[in-house]
């Protein structure tokens, strides 16, 4: 139970009901589709930059418990960083998520930091990297992202 | 049991009786721990255990007989060949099949349904024909068609099924026309657990002349098969969804239609003979099965079969049935979880979704708990639209599981709620 518990713990559990910016984006200049064969998990994510600074996010769409709340998550963190900050914290997340970062998660996660128990499922590292694939291409492609044959 | 049996002596008694403790103890691999909690094996639908003696027969057939078939005349190519023609012959009496060279091996119930969209429906079909399955099928029971279509123009039409997961037979009997090739249609659904009416869909297909395919993957671990009986022309299985190797399965094919359809493949062993200006092809089954096959998986094929011979079938079967009511009790007990697939004719598969826990998340809640069951669209995404659900979780059972490992599913469901609360 002790796994579980930092898999789920309550910030993830409170996004999942309740997730934050979860709507469409009227105003966006960039979306894309996210999806993930495994599970199911389908989510667009919206976004309006300047071209440099995300002025706002949201997303829409279905999935686990993982991947919404870290979508959820990621669309409250992200608002009025920079194209790169964003890109820059995508890393640090992704190490974070398979396991390649020491025992304690980056500082500058933040928040961030409650998928750190993801390492310990990996399984479940594609339902929580899902919505960051998503805005990465969002931003530089708005192609579709399949979680499918990706070596995450 | 009849009340005369109770009479007779105890001993008699144990030797009708299905002993499950027994059974599980041919298989190795159920007597392991995950992390602290004994695995209950919950995902045989997807494939199943195996027992020691399909293990055995594999390590022996390449400890002491290995060597190609069909082709060396020295003792050990004459052995394996023997081992796996015999292979062939023991899947024929389980099937009931009228000749061995109806049985042809392929790797398994997906290459099966190509080889006859490939070989028969190139062949047969032409723009605008028909090719008729239902909305319950497996994505290998649609792809193939789809990619036959793409290459002749032929069309694939879809039978639709009621909201218990049943296949609505009398909207099935109106797509059936003078355009109508082929019928490729599920036995048991892998996703609902739905027995199909294969009988009525064969003699409503076969007054109009169409032949049947059947997708047997999930149904051969599960109902007695008699293709005769059945008069399909086409019948398809995996080896390892039957207690057999995985690479392994099967593709019986009425004579008058193997004969008639061109080979799938090329390669050694299929051939006559060959010049560069062109072969002549061998007969059957040997037409369909180009180059080395998988010697050892038919061979442990064939020791699968002998040992559902030894454990008595029905017994299992019945034991079967018993888990399946006995789960359907129990986790219609669970609040806010919703049965997909409630056919009154229908396996030892449960496939279910609960109120405010994806699939996914139950997946990974349950194998905390040891309990290994399948989270997903289970390759069938049409039906999962049907339902109106992204995913399913899905519980299917073996003769070897148990009372007691239905009770620790629903523990172990009732868990996740409490994590979900």
């Amino acid at each position: 139970m002790s796994d579980l518990r930092e898999l789920y713990q309550e910030v993830i559990l409170d996004h999942n009901k309740n997730p934050r910016n979860f709507h469409k984006l009227d105003n966006a200049n960039h979306s894309a589709e996210g999806y993930n064969p495994l599970c199911g998990d389908q989510l667009t994510v919206f976004v309006k930059t300047d071209g440099t600074t995300i002025q706002d996010l949201s997303f829409e769409g279905h999935g686990c418990a993982i991947s919404k709340a870290s979508a959820s998550l990621m669309t409250s963190i992200l608002k009025g960083k920079s194209t790169e900050d964003a890109f820059k914290l995508f890393d640090k997340f992704h190490h974070m998520v398979t396991g390649e970062m020491g025992s304690e998660p980056d500082a500058e996660l933040g928040k961030l930091a409650v998928f750190a128990g993801v390492c310990e499922f990996p399984s479940r590292v594609k339902c929580a990297s899902l919505a960051w694939h998503t805005l990465k291409s969002a931003i530089s492609s708005g192609e579709q992202v399949s979680t499918e044959g990706d070596d995450l | 049991m009849s009340s005369l049996l109770k009479t007779h002596d105890p001993s008699e008694m144990n030797g009708l009786d299905f002993d499950v403790e027994k059974i599980r103890q041919d298989f190795p691999i159920l007597h392991q721990k995950v992390g602290s909690k004994p695995l209950i094996y919950l995902d045989n639908a997807a494939t199943s255990q195996k027992p020691q003696c399909v293990i055995d027969a594999v390590e022996k057939y390449y400890r002491e007989d290995n060597a190609n078939i069909h082709r060396g005349v020295h003792m050990l190519s004459e052995r394996a060949t023997d081992y796996y023609e015999g292979a062939r012959k023991k899947i024929q009496a389980f099937l009931h099949a009228k000749h061995a060279h109806e049985i042809l091996f392929v790797r398994g119930t997906t290459e099966a349904i190509n080889l006859v969209a490939q070989s028969f429906g190139r062949t047969n079909l032409k723009a605008g024909d028909e090719i008729l399955i239902t909305h319950m099928e497996h994505h290998s029971n649609i792809v193939p068609w789809q990619l036959v279509c793409e290459q002749t123009g032929a069309v694939l039409k879809v039978a639709p099924i009621n909201d218990r997961g049943e296949l609505i037979l009398e909207e099935f009997r109106k797509l059936l026309s003078e355009k109508t090739r082929l019928v490729s249609v599920v036995h048991i659904s892998n996703s609902l657990g739905t027995i199909n009416p294969v009988k009525e869909i064969i003699a409503m297909a076969h007054n109009q002349n169409i032949p049947v395919m059947l997708d047997g993957a999930q149904a051969t671990p599960h109902v007695p098969i008699d293709v005769l009986e059945l008069d399909c022309d086409f019948y398809a299985f995996s080896g390892h969804k039957l207690f057999g190797p995985t690479g392994i399965g099967v593709l019986y094919g009425k004579e008058k239609f193997l004969d008639a359809m061109p080979p799938y493949q090329g390669g050694g062993d299929m051939i006559r003979t060959v010049t560069l200006e062109g072969s002549t092809y061998n007969q059957l089954p040997y037409k369909f099965e180009a180059g080395t096959p998988n010697i050892s998986g038919a061979i442990g094929l064939g020791a699968a079969i002998d040992y559902l011979y030894q454990i008595n079938f029905s017994l299992a079967t019945r034991h079967e049935e018993e888990l399946l009511h006995y789960a359907q009790d129990k986790l219609a007990a669970i609040n806010g979880l919703r049965m997909i697939g409630e056919a009154a004719n229908k396996i030892s598969v449960c496939s279910f979704v609960i109120e405010g826990i994806h699939p996914h998340d139950l997946g990974t809640i349950l194998d905390q708990e040891g309990v290994a069951i399948r989270t997903g669209h289970h390759c069938t995404m049409p039906l999962m639209k049907r339902f109106g659900v992204p995913a399913t979780a899905r519980a299917s059972m073996a003769f070897y599981n148990t009372l007691q490992e239905i009770d620790s599913l629903a523990a172990a469901l009732r868990k996740a709620q409490e994590v979900f609360a």
